[in-house]
């Protein structure tokens, strides 16, 4: 069973700043997605292994389509939660991208190498957010750095 | 109703002159442009959210700051904190001198450190400041029965 439509994609966000919430998670709403917002790569994988659980009783409710998440977080960062997720059987179809406020170069390289699906500076704006479908839909995009 | 005009009017000089001065930029546009029916305290809740974790982060600062032995990496997280945060409401000048900050905290500059410190506080004071004055003229203008110009 899949999204029932467009407006049904269910997207996962992982900040470690309140404020940085609350601004991904207006834009993603916004975008008329449906939002879930962590504030640390445990929790997030705590809610995908919860996700993993459930679907594996069928129940898809929780289906994450997309990861989106801070770079540079206290414990573990946004790079590994992007190695785990890249690393699991399950997960890894899951297509994630990766917000900072540094622009980094070598940084956005060594992501998308891992197979993040794209890079988004921070203040992230609505432009990016509406830049996501695509890579919902499976269509992989030109980066252009 | 004039009253709600000349409020209006206030409202928008108000804020063009925060733009002018380099109070806020851009980014704080695009806050208000994401405002709506469905959540007509957005901006106001955000900036409240600001406040609340820049005066945390101001009174972290100044404890790392006083101690013995400083830990540039612990004073250079707080900062970064501080400049993303004020990143994401576009609090430029706040911003800028968290950029400032930084770099002496890379050259383990503890003066450069405590003057930056004294400097992100009065930047931080004035805007804070700024925008408690245009919620209030928002409020006025509410009060009046006008809405809010863009």
């Amino acid at each position: 069973m899949g999204m029932a439509g467009e407006s049904q994609f269910h997207v996962l966000a992982v900040d470690d700043s309140i404020i940085d919430r609350k601004w991904i998670e207006k834009l993603l709403k916004t975008s008329s997605f449906q939002v879930t917002v962590v504030d640390s790569v445990s929790k997030a994988l705590e809610f995908l292994g919860l996700q993993e659980a459930e679907q594996r009783n069928h129940h898809q409710e929780t289906k994450v389509n997309l990861i989106i998440t801070d770079y540079s977080m206290p414990g573990m960062t946004g790079y590994d939660l992007l190695k785990k997720i890249k690393g699991s059987t399950s997960l890894k179809g899951i297509p994630v991208v990766i917000m900072s406020s540094e622009n980094i170069p070598s940084r956005i390289n060594r992501c998308l190498e891992e197979g993040a699906e794209d890079f988004f500076l921070k203040p992230v704006q609505l432009s990016d957010v509406k830049r996501l479908r695509p890579h919902l839909l499976g269509w992989r995009t030109l980066v252009e750095i | 109703m004039d009253g709600v005009v000349q409020l209006q009017r206030q409202l928008l000089d108000y804020t063009a002159l925060l733009f002018q001065e380099g109070f806020l930029n851009d980014q704080f546009t695009q806050l208000q442009q994401l405002q709506d029916e469905t959540n007509p305290d957005f901006v106001v809740e955000v900036v409240s959210l600001f406040f609340e974790d820049s005066e945390r982060l101001l009174n972290e600062l100044a404890n790392t700051l006083d101690q013995q032995s400083i830990d540039f990496r612990k004073v250079d997280s707080h900062v970064h904190q501080l400049k993303g945060s004020s990143s994401s409401i576009g609090a430029q000048r706040v911003q800028n001198v968290c950029i400032a900050f930084r770099n002496f905290c890379d050259a383990q500059n503890t003066e450069g450190c405590l003057k930056c410190l004294q400097q992100v506080k009065n930047e931080y004071s004035l805007v804070k400041n700024k925008l408690e004055t245009l919620f209030k003229l928002e409020q006025q203008i509410l009060a009046a029965g006008g809405s809010i110009p863009m």
